[in-house]
């Protein structure tokens, strides 16, 4: 068996100082003593709960993605609005530069974050260890930097504002499914806990 | 010191890895996930630069050049991103005009000038508050996809006022660079490395 690895010690991300890490209790964050970068969070509950999470995610994406998203109102027509009926939008008026992005943005990266996270913690859940857990593990945290729902929510806020004076705007199932997979995903990423993890993984082998 | 092998903690899972100075052609990676790994981010402040100079330059088309265009009854309106603002701002909408405003006009400024500030104080080696600097970096490396709020508005907009058929509103070019100006400010944030502004304290501090 080869040397142990200490968990414990960290090199801190914004100086590159050496720092060992202290259990930390719930709410309490470790901050580098030189620079104030964040060395880790506590992490709540364990991999049963991000699991928890995650499958509470797939629910609400698959709502957010069937249901209509907005409903409009004019002159006594209604039509409903899909959360993809702007990546299409976009498409058809030949911006499929900006049609990609928010495809990317708003549906397919926080969808290959939750894949992503119920391929890595099925298996450990039973004591497997997933096929190619580096890279998917890998992407799952480099994943979150094309997913900007929280964003996205917003711009939604700001085009409701604009279209008020044009005619009722009335909020639907897709968009409270919407803003409840913002909370699931910010939950599971800050409930994963990365040692949990690998010391799963390393106790087997 | 002989052998500058570096201790570093993997991007990705964390693990800690001593690793020496980077030779050509050969990388490091993490033994346990296999992120690659290095003692700075390769080539940190020529890629920072280039990414913030060609955002730097897309600024100015994506400012000048409408973002969409609404095409009512046969007349045509096109607005840039400051106009939007000024329209909010003149219906009345103050918290939405200055939540726009900041999100799209004061962020990328932001983002553009700290980031130049960053780079030139690691080159000219300043030892000035290198804490505070690297408070700045995690502050625009957080708040850079705020930005992006302008281009979902506007596939909103062209969703949902296509649906009704009052309008037409067309995207423009100006909506295409402001998008790239984010993402390619964000690339530059995410290439830039903050261990550079200690590189040249390490002496006196450790």
């Amino acid at each position: 068996m080869s040397e142990p690895l200490d968990d414990a010690l960290v090199a801190c991300h914004g100086c590159g100082r050496l720092h060992r890490l202290e259990a930390l209790t719930r709410g309490q964050a470790a901050r580098c003593g030189r620079c104030g970068t964040v060395l880790e969070r506590a992490k709540i509950g364990g991999l049963d709960r991000t699991l928890a999470f995650t499958l509470t995610g797939l629910v609400l994406f698959v709502l957010a993605n069937t249901y209509p998203l907005l409903t409009f109102e004019l002159e006594g027509r209604s039509q409903q609005a899909h959360l993809i009926t702007g990546v299409i939008g976009l498409y058809d008026q030949g911006m499929w530069e900006l049609a990609a992005l928010v495809f990317v943005a708003s549906i397919l990266a926080p969808f290959l974050q939750l894949m992503g996270l119920l391929y890595l913690l099925v298996p450990l859940k039973f004591g497997r260890r997933p096929w190619k857990l580096g890279p998917t593990y890998r992407l799952v945290g480099k994943i979150g930097f094309w997913a900007m729902l929280e964003v996205y929510l917003l711009g939604i806020i700001v085009a409701l504002v604009k279209l008020a004076d044009f005619g009722t705007v009335v909020p639907d199932v897709a968009l409270y499914a919407f803003f409840g997979l913002i909370l699931v995903i910010a939950a599971a990423s800050f409930s994963l806990d990365p040692r949990a993890i690998w010391q799963r993984v390393e106790l087997e082998s | 010191m002989t052998a500058p092998s570096l201790w570093v903690s993997c991007g990705s899972c964390r693990l800690l890895t001593a690793i020496g100075p980077e030779t050509p052609g050969g990388r490091a990676y993490c033994p346990r996930c296999g992120e690659a790994l290095s003692q700075r981010k390769p080539n940190s402040l020529s890629r920072t630069w280039a990414l913030l100079i060609a955002a730097a330059v897309l600024y100015v088309p994506a400012n000048l050049f409408p973002v969409m265009t609404i095409i009512s009854f046969g007349a045509s309106q096109p607005a840039t991103i400051l106009t939007g603002v000024k329209e909010l701002a003149a219906a009345g909408m103050w918290p939405i005009a200055v939540l726009v405003f900041v999100a799209s006009i004061t962020i990328p400024m932001l983002k553009l000038v700290s980031l130049s500030f960053l780079l030139i104080s690691v080159q000219l080696r300043s030892q000035w508050r290198p804490r505070d600097r690297t408070r700045l970096y995690h502050m625009i490396e957080g708040i850079g996809r705020w930005s992006m709020i302008d281009v979902f508005m506007i596939s909103i907009l062209v969703a949902l006022i296509q649906l009704a058929q009052i309008a037409t509103v067309e995207p423009g070019v100006g909506a295409v660079c402001f998008a790239t100006v984010v993402i390619l400010t964000m690339l530059a944030t995410s290439a830039f490395d903050p261990r550079l502004i200690w590189d040249c304290l390490e002496s006196d501090d450790d």
